[in-house]
């Protein structure tokens, strides 16, 4: 067999046998450095895998050749294909910026434990990502969370410590969650593979213990999706974890949730199930657009810039779980489409962050005061990103609203679409006021100058993507128009 | 044209033209006289790029060009008609005017950050080109949201709290309106038609009903805020805290304009005429539209502050040309179209007329012009006749727009309209005409500073140009109306 088969294999492996290696390397700069060539060699593998999906449409792989139901299996289709390249690649992109920012923001000592957590967390999520085994789901979940809870503790702050228990404690209850939901979905069908429970679920599904297993797995993914009002732990974990944490996190961590969502609904469970007759439409849509409304106008009066960014993360989370509320093809387009584009630009907005913070200490209103002539370049990536956040033409952000706006006039939901354009003119009343005080209010601050270009590069990269991905959306939409199809959704 | 391969390209030069200027405007920001030449050198060709177009459209081509396809089945296309190249030909026109007249106001105000100011300007041109040839209404939508926020910093120009807060309101109402309302009825017009092809006759009809239709058309006309329908129309008023020959030729020609274009296609082309007579959601508007005009002339009237006044002017003004549109006739389209070049002109002559009056005498009250007209009695003159134009006295091109614009609403049977018109030219003539009158009637007032002179060469050969505009529109109308018109009867 040749190695290509493999692929699969290697996607998990790669940075969880870096994990431990790294946790060896006593020099930051060189625990640093492996951690880096870890994550590349992670990426390379997500696009090798990505590029025989987009040829094969599934790749099935059974591990030490166990054939599912009885061995462990992977399957990769469109869907979990463009969420392994997301998060990978968030990773390869943030982890080079690491090494600046991090030795701002995290004690020397601690800094090849926070590489080697960054691995098993990226562990943790691609393994939920590209695992056909329900229970293997939940322990990848645990080994992402886990990392990500110590890796929030990591923050200088003293509050980051509070966050990250906070965080434990809610995600451990929506880990516990799934694992409940799970169990009631084994106990009635005996196998934990997932294509063979949408198989037998058909006969089981209107059983109390099925409906009590919907339920459970909706709430816990919901609570790692942060959906308002499950959304607590997220502000204080974005705020006081160092900022290319929120940054990988922002991009990334939500994103996994959502996945979660979409895989249990639309494969295990089933359209016609779930929004049949468990009609969980009817709690996706109204708690996202809550969600869309009350992140955003929090967001609106944030002194903190991190915790704006966090706030927002809680709305745009809203508009995915609002577009999987919709049940159709355009829905579900623009859900996983906005999985991909906001982790572009929440990634590129914390980088900015994170540049920010590591020349002038904080992030506030205050520290953005003429940031626009001291740090030109930073602060036209956050004007670009931040635009895309508003949903301007020519972003990123514009095609996932209009995917928004569209799935919800085609499922006959006309307030919806109204409600979604209304949610999103808050943002640019947070966005904007940054972009004000950065260009048009002097500095008082001491004088500054752009951050190293190690930072710089990685944000004006995800800058970039965010437009050429608003321009070219071939491979966003084509791949996302491609999983739809493969989720079995009316179009 | 022969010897052209395809003039698809032409509406592309036309946006790339002034974009390129910007680049090398910045390049050029340590040599001001550079960085100018710059600007006006790209004002030019970007105008001869445009002639080039409007002979090549004279001539019957079809230009036409896909730039992008970022939605499946929804292109950003430019495709070159008669009422875009009318658009196109009077603000590119206006901005070889404007850069010349800015040169003297820059420089004789004092303005800091001149080249941000240059840059953003050919940014806010670039867009306005994007406006006047787009092809379909995702692509009006994409350069209008564009010259949005190209046109932001130049509001904000001054960084003072006043201009942030003006800054604040014009991008608030803008972007509000055009993604609250704008975006929705885009989306909802895709969703029911399938295309947003601009088409004669119209996408929608008899892909939806009535209420939906009347839905769809009021989120248009109020989500174009850039046509200042009341109550959006704040916006207009506050952005006057920008630099003057930013109110002269963004906000009265090209970002009003682009709001009262788009409200132009949106009747034609997406809803159509015979289906926008069937709505009873049209007569809504009309008198939407009806209220505004006279609304916005009282409040006009009230005002001392001279470019306010003249702001909420051109908030009347715009409305002539929304309720133009929803006349759905071919006279009224004709009237509206025209109205873009003729108010254009005539506004255009009395902001340059402030801003001379700004720079040279340090006034901006009306209250305080009285005598003026001794000192600068040539801007004064400009901005009698200017004031006549908009009023619509011949010979000054202002008649033949209204005129156009009462015949439509005589064609349909309107009687009500015709006299809101009336009144609206009586109340234009109450605002308007007391400023020249003071200025050459009244006695300065005592102890007033003396030595005040005209503005500089280049302010005034710019105020001559756009009045002597005046004139032509409407001594040589035919070849506008003709160019409106079509070659074909293209026009609905």
């Amino acid at each position: 067999m040749s190695l290509v088969q493999h692929l699969p294999a290697l996607q998990v492996a790669v940075p969880l046998l870096a994990a431990p290696l790294c946790a060896m390397m006593v020099r930051p700069r060189i625990a640093w450095l492996f951690a880096t060539l870890a994550a590349w060699a992670t990426f390379a593998v997500s696009l090798a895998i990505f590029h025989r999906v987009l040829d094969r449409g599934l790749i099935l792989y059974e591990m030490g050749g166990w054939a599912p139901p009885l061995g462990i299996g992977h399957a990769v289709d469109p869907l979990n294909a463009l969420l392994l390249v997301l998060v990978s690649g968030m990773a390869a992109i943030v982890m080079p910026a690491a090494r600046p920012g991090v030795g701002v923001e995290v004690a020397p000592r601690a800094q090849r434990l926070f590489f080697t957590l960054a691995l098993l967390a990226l562990t943790g999520m691609l393994g939920i990502a590209i695992t056909g085994d329900a229970f293997n789901l939940y322990v990848f979940l645990e080994v992402s969370s886990l990392a990500s809870y110590a890796l929030v503790a990591t923050g200088a702050d003293r509050r980051a410590t509070t966050a990250a228990f906070n965080y434990l404690v809610q995600g451990t209850i929506g880990a516990m969650f799934i694992l409940i939901g799970i169990g009631l979905i084994y106990m009635m069908t005996g196998t934990l593979n997932m294509a063979d429970m949408a198989v037998r679920l058909r006969e089981a599904r209107d059983t109390a213990p099925v409906q009590a297993a919907l339920a459970f797995i909706v709430v816990g993914a919901g609570i790692k999706f942060a959906v308002f009002p499950a959304h607590v732990w997220m502000p204080n974990a974005y705020t006081y974890a160092p900022s290319l944490v929120s940054a990988f996190f922002g991009a990334t961590a939500t994103k996994v949730g959502a996945y979660i969502l979409i895989r249990f609904i639309f494969n295990v469970f089933g359209v016609d199930f779930a929004f049949g007759e468990m009609r969980i439409g009817w709690a996706l849509i109204p708690l996202g657009l809550a969600g869309a409304f009350v992140g955003s106008l929090v967001a609106i009066w944030q002194d903190d810039l991190k915790r704006m960014l966090a706030y927002s993360s809680v709305a745009q989370v809203g508009y995915i779980a609002a577009a999987i509320g919709y049940a159709n093809r355009d829905g579900l387009i623009a859900a996983i489409v906005h999985v991909f584009n906001h982790g572009l630009m929440k990634g590129a907005l914390f980088l900015v962050m994170a540049c920010v913070i590591l020349r002038l200490g904080k992030a506030d209103m205050r520290s953005f005061r003429g940031l626009g002539r001291r740090m030109p370049v930073t602060m036209g990536c956050f004007v670009v990103a931040g635009l895309s956040m508003i949903g301007v033409p020519f972003t990123v952000g514009f095609i996932s609203k209009w995917y928004l706006v569209v799935g919800a006039l085609d499922a006959g939901l006309w307030p919806v679409a109204a409600l979604v354009v209304l949610s999103s003119l808050l943002a640019i009343v947070y966005i904007w006021r940054v972009v004000e005080t950065a260009y048009f209010r002097e500095a008082d601050g001491p004088r500054t100058r752009e951050a190293p270009a190690m930072l710089l590069a990685p944000t004006l990269l995800l800058t970039v993507l965010c437009v050429a991905f608003g321009v070219a959306t071939e491979f966003t939409v084509g791949v996302a128009g491609s999983a739809a199809d493969m989720l079995g959704v009316l179009p | 044209m022969n010897g052209l391969p395809d003039p698809g390209w032409l509406a592309a030069a036309a946006i790339a033209t002034p974009l390129a200027g910007a680049v090398g405007i910045l390049l050029a920001r340590r040599r001001p006289n550079v960085r100018e030449g710059v600007s006006l050198a790209s004002g030019i060709v970007l105008f001869c790029v445009v002639a080039l177009a409007a002979a090549a459209l004279e001539a019957g081509e079809r230009i036409r060009l896909t730039l992008a396809e970022p939605l499946t089945g929804l292109p950003l296309s430019l495709d070159v008609e008669p009422l875009g190249m009318l658009f196109a030909l009077v603000a590119s026109g206006l901005w070889v005017v404007t850069t010349v007249y800015s040169i003297g106001y820059m420089r004789a105000h004092r303005e800091s950050d001149q080249t941000r100011f240059y840059a953003f300007f050919a940014i806010s041109i670039a867009s306005t080109m994007g406006v006047a040839f787009a092809g379909n209404m995702l692509t009006l939508f994409v350069f209008y949201e564009a010259l949005t926020l190209a046109t932001f910093p130049l509001v904000a120009h001054a960084g003072t709290p006043e201009a942030r807060r003006g800054a604040r309101t014009y991008l608030g109402v803008l972007l509000g309106t055009s993604i609250g309302l704008q975006l929705l009825a885009i989306a909802g017009t895709y969703a029911v038609a399938g295309t947003l092809d601009f088409t004669p006759g119209g996408v929608i009809d008899g892909e939806v009903g009535g209420v939906a239709a009347g839905a769809l058309l009021a989120l248009y006309v109020f989500g174009v805020g850039k046509a200042a329908i009341m109550p959006f129309h704040r916006w207009l008023p506050a952005a006057m805290v920008a630099p003057t020959p930013v109110s002269a030729l963004l906000h009265a020609v090209a970002v009003v304009k682009a709001g009262a274009f788009a409200i132009l296609k949106v009747a034609a082309f997406i809803f159509g005429f015979d289906l926008l007579r069937d709505l009873a959601m049209t007569d809504a508007l009309l008198w939407c539209a009806a209220f505004t005009i006279v609304a916005a002339s009282l409040v006009a009237m009230t005002k001392d502050n001279l470019k306010a006044r003249l702001a909420y002017s051109t908030v009347s003004q715009l409305s002539y040309i929304v309720l133009a549109a929803l006349l759905a006739g071919q006279a009224g389209f004709l009237g509206g179209g025209l109205h873009i070049a003729t108010h254009a002109f005539g506004k255009i002559t009395l902001f340059f007329c402030a801003g001379a009056i700004l720079v040279a005498a340090h006034k901006t009250e009306v209250s305080q012009l009285d005598g003026l007209g001794r000192a600068m009695p040539v801007t004064m003159t400009a901005f009698a006749i200017g004031a006549l134009s908009i009023v619509g006295l011949p010979p000054l091109g202002g008649i033949l727009s209204k005129w156009l614009i009462v015949e439509g609403a005589i064609e349909a049977d309107r009687a009500v309209l015709v006299a809101v018109l009336g009144l609206s030219t009586l109340l234009n003539i109450v605002y308007l005409l007391p400023i020249p009158v003071r200025a050459f009637l009244r006695a300065p007032p005592e102890g007033a500073a003396p030595g005040v002179r005209e503005a500089p060469l280049p302010c005034l050969a710019a105020i001559a140009f756009t009045t002597l505009g005046c004139f032509a529109l409407f001594l040589f109308s035919d070849p506008l109306i003709g160019l409106l018109e079509g070659p074909s009867g293209a026009s609905p």
